[in-house]
């Protein structure tokens, strides 16, 4: 553990540094310098993820980056920090979203400008410290902390029926991650007083005890991601979430419960995991076939990118739980390229939504002839959303099929019918949105996008179109962490006939 | 023992008697002309007598004083601070209220300095007399406080329920206190617990006694089933006082509960442990699902209460006595550890319900908090991280205490009942959280139909401010807190 510079920290606690500055300053502030304030900080924050990307060495399974010191002395618990290849692009994905996500606000919120760019800042520095944290405690500190201000976005600047929406996406995900609590305070007691999580992975467990901390952990994960069936909340957050709030909880959010398997279900509880895959498997075939379906018949925009959202998160669960490099890194490709397609999509939606007022696919129709640079962008994304080769979400796809192929024939062919579903929901909305003739006067006077949606939108297509062409340098720091971590969960941890 | 070593040791509570009567004679004379001399003088004595508290905190020592009848240690000294500081709170909190209803009287200054002293009687007593007058003490001077506006029909009702069940709360302890006298012939908690491990009391009449003690601590406390009047007190009293009521006597009904049960029945755990585990449960089920139902505010926290003195008795059950002493003090720290932070986020919760009222309007229903956020996003934040805070979410310091009451009741047991304590304890938070977060929301989602930002004097800013962010701060850097409850309470079992 040489000394280094403190990397990780800097890019949790600046811009929840930058997020208090904007609280305090509150209201004396100028609008255009809050604004300024708030892209300084996200742009700033961004930057310092850099080095994490430069610096990483992908030839190794160990943490990197580390710090530690004592944070808790009885019970002992550390302000642990680290990046292995699993969470290591997780931390500027989300410094990069949260860049869009100020940008995306950029207009539409002019309501209590402060505390709105001070709620995106102090979340992302949060979302960053969920995926670099090494300790349990401090993990799920984060984990929960980032409810605080989801749930203020949600229910301030969100839509008519935010403050349903806010409450039960706040209570939903607060009933399952208080049961990983007992789980964590388990391994706590088990593993002699410690709450490192690498060392969690090396405790042996019984069969029993697995199967529980199994369970309590998927209660937190499943919620978060959300499988089907806790998924309910999802689409009433999303549709009511203003635009920057669900390109957040669409592109990271979700990631946090799909990162969760990856840190806690499958190394911790390997035999449980296994035992019970068959569940986690069904899980995930039904949010991909029939989520798929329900995305189908939505009329609302945001409901259809939400449910799809759904879909393809059943595909990255699905992924971890095939057991093979191909479908776990597939599954994490998915995540990365799900984040940035997801909150393009969102974002999409948001530019026809500042114009227009409304998210409603009939009230739409030959928008290409007003904004034909928002359609060619839109066209990309709904490509990407479906899968198609060159794109981000084709190289997550592929994997996963052919993870669930060599698993099982039948589980593959079941997956592989979300590239017909994805490209039916997807491309029908396109049709019906982008061509056609124009039936609505509103869309006769839509303007094109400006320099700033420009700005946003072709920096998540050229993320979406160099991780299609080129995922190499994505794909390849994973190799050795997923080699590690699919090898440790092979093993069984309990001894034959023990309880 | 001669007595300067008994006067060094009571020195705090002497003071505080002294400055009591001080403030009370002095209010007469000048309460015309300097109508805040009462209140200013009644800082600086809190504030030292914070000084002469604290004495023990440096040294460590342990003083008996008066024959083995008060004893001052690291632990008194912890919650005789808090006490003094939740008091402290109170009265600057309350001024520009009570300024307003007539309530700024040397009254006020006196009863709740009489109350605090029964309080610091009770956290120090080491005999069980001297557990009693402390009661009474701080009893008597809490009824005259609930009734201190005796032209209220509410204040006056409450005070009249508070002082009947209290008195009845106060007969059953004490009666519990005769029968363990009358089974070991002491009334010295260190003499209890020798005289029942030497094996001769009749075990029959010490479990019958321990009920009835265990029964009034409850009362005190506020635990389900012997909750009944904490509501309505909460929401009769002038909000001041319920705010008096809320804080400081917690903590002497957490002294008392661990200087007798555990310190003094520790062969009889098994038995008050059952007992508590009940009372535990039906308090954070009772207190979190009826306070779901409340629209008053300040009855909403009166069952909050309930539920988070269920919380503290789960910790209470954690230790097991007479085990590993680390890991009991663990257990018993914890408990420590929840009660300050407890006192401390209702004290600002209080602090904000005072701040919200103003001349001839009473600030209490959850309806008024509506569009705080746009009136005063400052205080709006403030009162945001005491919700958070009580509803035990990081990174507020009421998640650590959670966490660490959680810790400790799993951390002896290994197996068994415990995990099925924590898991509905943990079930019930989400219910809690629920009308936690209703507040949250309230403020932050709702508009108000008033619009001019609240006004607060700069103590009261200033007060305020530092307890939310105390919450924050020690939230993220709990150690220094958590180490001195720990540290206090291990060397009260002697480890």
């Amino acid at each position: 553990m040489s000394a280094h510079f403190p990397w990780l920290s800097l890019a949790i606690w600046l811009p929840i540094v930058f997020g208090a500055y904007l609280l305090a300053v509150g209201r004396t502030a100028a609008p255009g310098g809050i604004r300024a304030v708030a892209l300084t900080g996200a742009v700033l924050s961004l930057l310092v993820t850099l080095p994490v990307i430069a610096g990483f060495d992908a030839g190794t399974p160990n943490l990197q980056f580390t710090e530690k010191f004592l944070w808790i002395a009885r019970p002992t618990a550390h302000y642990y920090l680290g990046v292995d290849g699993i969470s290591m692009w997780f931390v500027p994905l989300t410094a990069f979203i949260t860049v869009i996500a100020v940008l995306a606000g950029w207009k539409s919120i002019e309501t209590r400008l402060s505390q709105y760019y001070a709620a995106f800042l102090i979340l992302s520095g949060l979302m960053i410290g969920v995926f670099c944290a090494a300790d349990g405690l401090l993990f799920y500190v984060f984990f929960e902390a980032t409810l605080i201000p989801m749930y203020l976005i949600i229910g301030v600047w969100g839509g008519p029926r935010r403050v349903y929406a806010a409450i039960k996406f706040f209570l939903y995900t607060l009933l399952g991650s208080l049961l990983m609590l007992v789980a964590l305070v388990y391994l706590y007691q088990a593993s002699g007083g410690s709450f490192d999580i690498i060392a969690w992975q090396k405790l042996p467990l019984g069969r029993t005890p697995q199967i529980l901390l199994f369970l309590a952990f998927l209660a937190a994960f499943a919620v978060k991601v959300p499988m089907w069936p806790v998924h309910t909340w999802l689409p009433d957050a999303h549709v009511e979430a203003p635009t920057a709030g669900s390109v957040v909880l669409a592109a990271i959010m979700l990631k946090l419960g799909a990162y969760g398997f990856l840190r806690f279900s499958l190394p911790i509880a390997p035999d449980a995991a296994h035992e019970l895959s068959w569940l986690i498997i069904a899980m995930s075939l039904i949010a991909v076939v029939y989520i798929g379906f329900v995305a189908l018949v939505q009329t609302d925009m945001k409901k259809l990118v939400a449910y799809s959202s759904i879909a393809h998160m059943g595909f990255v669960t699905l992924g971890f739980f095939v057991f093979s490099p191909a479908g776990v890194e597939g599954a994490i490709a998915q995540m990365i390229s799900h984040g940035f397609v997801s909150g393009a999509m969102f974002l999409c939606i948001g530019v026809l939504y500042d114009r227009t007022h409304s998210r409603n696919i009939a009230d739409y129709g030959g928008v290409v002839n007003t904004m034909p640079r928002f359609a060619a962008f839109a066209m990309l994304f709904a490509m990407a959303n479906c899968g198609l080769p060159a794109t981000s979400g084709f190289v997550g796809e592929f994997l996963v099929i052919l993870g669930a192929v060599q698993f099982d024939f039948w589980i593959g062919a079941i997956a592989a019918t979300t590239l017909v579903l994805g490209a039916a929901y997807s491309l029908w909305m396109y049709k019906r949105v982008i061509f056609g003739d124009i039936g609505n006067p509103a869309v006769a006077q839509l303007q094109d996008i400006d320099g700033r949606e420009f700005l946003a939108l072709g920096l998540l297509a050229v993320a979406v179109l160099w991780m299609g062409v080129y995922p190499a340098p994505v794909i390849d720091v994973l190799h050795t962490s997923v080699a590690e971590l699919l090898a440790h969960v092979s093993q069984a941890k309990f001894v034959a006939g023990s309880l | 023992m001669d007595p300067l070593t008994d006067f060094i040791a009571v020195l705090p509570e002497a003071l505080l008697l002294g400055c009591a009567c001080l403030v009370l004679v002095a209010d007469l004379f000048l309460r015309e002309r300097h109508p805040n001399a009462a209140y200013g003088m009644t800082l600086v004595s809190l504030a030292a007598v914070a000084a002469a508290a604290a004495g023990p905190l440096s040294t460590g020592l342990e003083r008996y004083a008066f024959g083995g009848m008060y004893l001052s240690d690291a632990m008194s000294a912890v919650l005789k601070l808090t006490a003094i500081f939740a008091t402290a709170l109170t009265l600057v909190y309350a001024r520009s209220y009570a300024l307003k209803r007539g309530m700024w009287r040397g009254e006020l200054f006196a009863l709740g300095l009489f109350a605090l002293l029964g309080v610091m009687s009770m956290i120090s007593a080491n005999n069980l007399i001297m557990v009693y007058l402390g009661l009474e003490l701080q009893s008597l001077a809490l009824y005259g406080l609930v009734a201190l506006r005796r032209d209220d029909a509410r204040a006056t009702e409450a005070a009249m329920k508070y002082f009947v069940l209290g008195a009845l709360a106060s007969g059953f302890l004490l009666y519990g206190m005769s029968m363990l006298y009358g089974a070991t012939g002491t009334l010295d908690i260190n003499a209890l617990a020798q005289r029942i491990h030497s094996g001769q009391p009749i075990h029959s009449v010490l479990v019958l006694g321990t009920i009835f003690v265990v029964a009034g601590i409850a009362f005190k406390l506020g635990a389900a089933p012997f909750h009944m009047w904490v509501p309505d007190v909460y929401q009769g009293a002038p909000t001041p006082v319920a705010l008096l009521l809320a804080s400081a006597p917690k903590l002497a009904a957490f002294a008392i509960a661990f200087r007798i049960l555990v310190e003094g029945l520790p062969q009889l755990a098994v038995d008050w442990q059952r007992m508590i585990a009940v009372l535990a449960l039906t308090s954070i089920a009772v207190g979190n699902v009826t306070a779901v139902a409340q629209t008053n505010l300040k009855r909403m926290l009166g069952y909050s209460t309930v539920a988070q003195m269920g919380f503290l008795l789960l910790a209470l059950l954690a230790g097991v006595v007479g085990g590993n002493t680390a890991i009991t003090a663990g257990a018993y720290g914890a408990a420590m550890f929840y009660v300050v932070t407890y006192a401390l986020a209702t004290a600002g919760c209080f602090g904000v319900i005072l701040l919200l009222s103003r001349e001839g309007f009473e600030a209490e229903e959850i309806a008024d908090l509506r569009g705080l956020a746009k009136r005063s996003p400052w205080y709006a934040f403030v009162m945001t991280l005491l919700m958070l805070s009580l509803a035990g979410l990081p990174p507020t310091v009421g998640f650590t205490a959670k966490f660490v009451v959680l810790q400790a009741l799993v951390s002896e047991s290994g197996s068994g009942p415990m995990w099925w304590l924590a898991v509905i304890a943990v079930l019930f938070s989400v219910v809690g959280a629920f009308y936690y977060l209703r507040i949250v929301k309230t403020m932050w989602f709702d508009e108000g139909t008033d619009q001019h930002p609240l006004e607060a004097g700069p103590d009261m800013r200033i007060a305020l401010t530092a307890n939310g962010l105390a919450l924050l701060v020690l939230g993220i850097l709990p150690q220094g807190l958590l180490a001195l409850c720990n540290g206090a309470v291990l060397r009260a079992l002697g480890g």
